[in-house]
């Protein structure tokens, strides 16, 4: 028999819009300055919202400050600990080499902040095949959301799927399956298709129970 | 014109129902667009696009245009060609033509919708009615300000000032205001002439009109004979490595008729070009987008090797054919383009040269740029995203001091 949850799963999708600060830097000194000091939202805008722009590209761009995200912040504030993280890697760095190059105009980072938006989709689900229906139908923007942005609220380091699997089906197996696939060395779209696999596995086990 | 479903295959079925997720939000709201033309120009030609695709999903927009004479359209064209960092005369009475016409149109338009959308500077003091409707006011510019004269801008700056919120293209555009400012790029169209999928017999006849030959690689320059897009450049790095591969250059661009250093320009690449029968140079007629896009699809590497550029979009455009694309790191290109991975910015002609000569030996790293490029764009650069963005925008009018909206 498929089990049924009590309550449902319902897909969000997290959507974002970037924000201009008008702060230009041109020096790895003027980049940890404003690290240092730079609200949330920064931080977040060339973390994640970078990790979401360039997700389908494959190989995928090396991107530290997202490998930083899953590996330090599991158990603090995301701007924290990702600011102090890098911040020390630049001085380090800075102390070693001295590395004071001043690149010429047009050159400069530029620091931007994100508004966010959540918003419900119509797609809920009971059981997994309702679920498998919907993770079909919802944009990856949705995914994003569910398996990146969910681990980094509590409970630290859980994707919203395995939370709902394990608590609201008692599937603790297919959650810790699903938990342990690196979302940061696929695409999204990858990610989905495996993440389906894995359910839609699971459901043939259930049917046939 | 086409309508929203029509654009279902191309970036899929879940990008757009998120967009009517959106849409919905919306329901109830009235977006009012107000430019300075109806046809020409690029804002023109956006929200010609625009406008019926937000209709289609059930949007309340509606789009005015500002009326003046040739006085105040003299005025402005001024203030544009400030803005973009080319130093004007601009006088007293300039700023009083300016200011009188901004009357005669507040005293004609109903500005009273429930977000007023204003496009570029013609239009931008029309803010000041904002007090007395208490409705949300944004301002869209799609001008690079990143080489701005300062005095047109001071004179902006306060009108700038009583808007919501502005929008800007490109990060480098950004400037010191006392107001939230949002990154929105520009987009192209995967449907039209430019950008739509061509048959491959279509592509055949087009360069048969031509008299374009394919039985070497074509590696391809579109813009305007202007130094700022280097096409000398584009010439000395295929030159540099013709001894190394085989390929042909064509460099496409306008008649440049009407614009004197453009015909310069023209007469030098034709000098160039000469002696070399592997370098052709092309003039066509600015309607000639379905033989640029038959001209790119055609083309083994694509190059828009500017020295300077505003955002850009060409390097959009070669990207969506799924051709390796090698650019100039200026302007807004290094937004499209992340080095290596979906296309490859250059700083020099020795650095195009290299890179021209590896993408036409190494085919299979090629054909992964091109993927990259174009997934790149299906992503970012599309109507669909641009037109998200802007329903993100109104959503937040208002809101942009919140880190998080819930819808």
């Amino acid at each position: 028999m498929i089990p049924r949850a009590e309550k449902p799963f319902h897909f969000y999708t997290r959507l974002s819009l970037p924000l201009l600060t008008g702060i230009k830097v041109r020096n790895l000194r003027e980049l940890a300055e404003h690290i240092k000091t730079a609200p949330e939202s920064v931080i977040y805008q060339h973390t994640h919202r970078y990790l979401q722009q360039h997700q389908y590209l494959v190989p995928e761009p090396s991107n530290d400050f997202a490998y930083w995200v899953s590996s330090v912040l599991q158990d603090d504030e995301l701007g924290d600990e990702l600011r102090r993280a890098v911040v020390e890697t630049i001085e380090a760095h800075l102390s070693r080499k001295g590395d004071l190059r001043q690149l010429p105009e047009g050159k400069e980072f530029h620091f931007m902040g994100t508004v966010r938006f959540s918003v419900p989709t119509r797609y809920q689900a009971y059981d997994l095949a309702e679920f498998a229906d919907g993770l079909r139908r919802v944009s990856v923007s949705s995914l994003y959301l569910h398996i990146f942005e969910a681990r980094l609220r509590p409970p630290l380091g859980l994707n919203d799927f395995s939370l709902w699997f394990d608590s609201e089906l008692g599937e603790a197996a297919l959650a810790k399956k699903v938990s342990s696939l690196d979302p940061y060395t696929q695409t999204l779209e990858g990610l989905r298709a495996r993440i389906i696999g894995l359910v839609e596995k699971r459901l043939e086990v259930l049917r046939h129970a | 014109m086409h309508n929203i479903d029509a654009y279902r295959p191309i970036v899929g079925s879940d990008v757009i129902d998120e967009m009517f997720l959106l849409a919905k939000h919306l329901e109830g709201r009235s977006i009012l667009n107000v430019n300075s033309t109806a046809v020409g120009g690029g804002v023109a030609e956006i929200l010609n696009r625009m406008i019926p695709l937000c209709r289609d999903m059930g949007l309340n927009a509606q789009w005015e245009v500002i009326q003046g004479g040739e006085d105040f359209y003299a005025v402005t064209k001024k203030f544009h060609n400030a803005l973009h960092g080319d130093p004007q005369t601009v006088t007293a009475r300039d700023y009083e033509v300016y200011e009188e016409t901004t009357e005669e149109n507040l005293s004609r338009l109903n500005l009273d919708a429930d977000v007023v959308f204003i496009h570029d500077p013609q239009p931008a003091a029309l803010v000041r009615k904002r007090k007395m409707l208490r409705n949300s006011w944004l301002w869209r510019c799609h001008i690079d300000l990143s080489r701005r004269d300062p005095q047109v801008w001071d004179f902006l700056k306060p009108y700038v000032e009583m808007y919501d919120a502005c929008v800007f293209s490109a990060p480098a555009f950004a400037q010191t205001l006392s107001i939230p400012q949002v990154l929105i790029a520009p987009s192209i169209d995967p449907l039209s002439d430019k950008n739509r999928e061509l048959p491959p017999e279509e592509i055949e006849t087009i360069l048969q009109r031509l008299q374009i030959p394919t039985d070497k690689p074509l590696v391809t320059q579109v813009s305007r004979f202007d130094r700022l897009k280097d096409p000398l450049g584009v010439i000395q790095a295929f030159q540099k490595v013709k001894p190394y591969v085989e390929a042909r250059l064509i460099l496409v661009g306008g008649s440049a008729d009407d614009d004197p250093e453009g015909a310069r320009v023209l007469e030098e690449v034709r000098e160039k070009a000469h002696a070399d029968p592997d370098i052709l140079v092309l003039c066509l007629p600015p309607t000639s987008h379905r033989e640029i896009n038959a001209i790119q699809r055609a083309s083994t590497v694509i190059f828009q090797k500017s020295l300077r550029e505003g955002f850009g979009l060409t390097v959009s455009e070669a990207l969506w054919k799924g051709k390796p694309v090698i650019a100039g790191a200026v302007g807004g290109i290094p937004l499209q383009i992340a080095h290596k991975y979906s296309g490859i910015l250059v700083h020099s002609v020795e650095g195009a040269a290299y890179w021209l000569k590896q993408l036409l030996h190494e085919p299979a790293y090629a054909k992964k740029l091109g993927e990259n490029g174009r997934e790149t764009v299906r992503q970012n650069f599309l109507i669909t995203r641009h037109l998200r963005d802007y329903m993100l925008l109104f959503l937040s009018a208002g809101r942009l001091d919140e880190t998080m909206i819930r819808l």
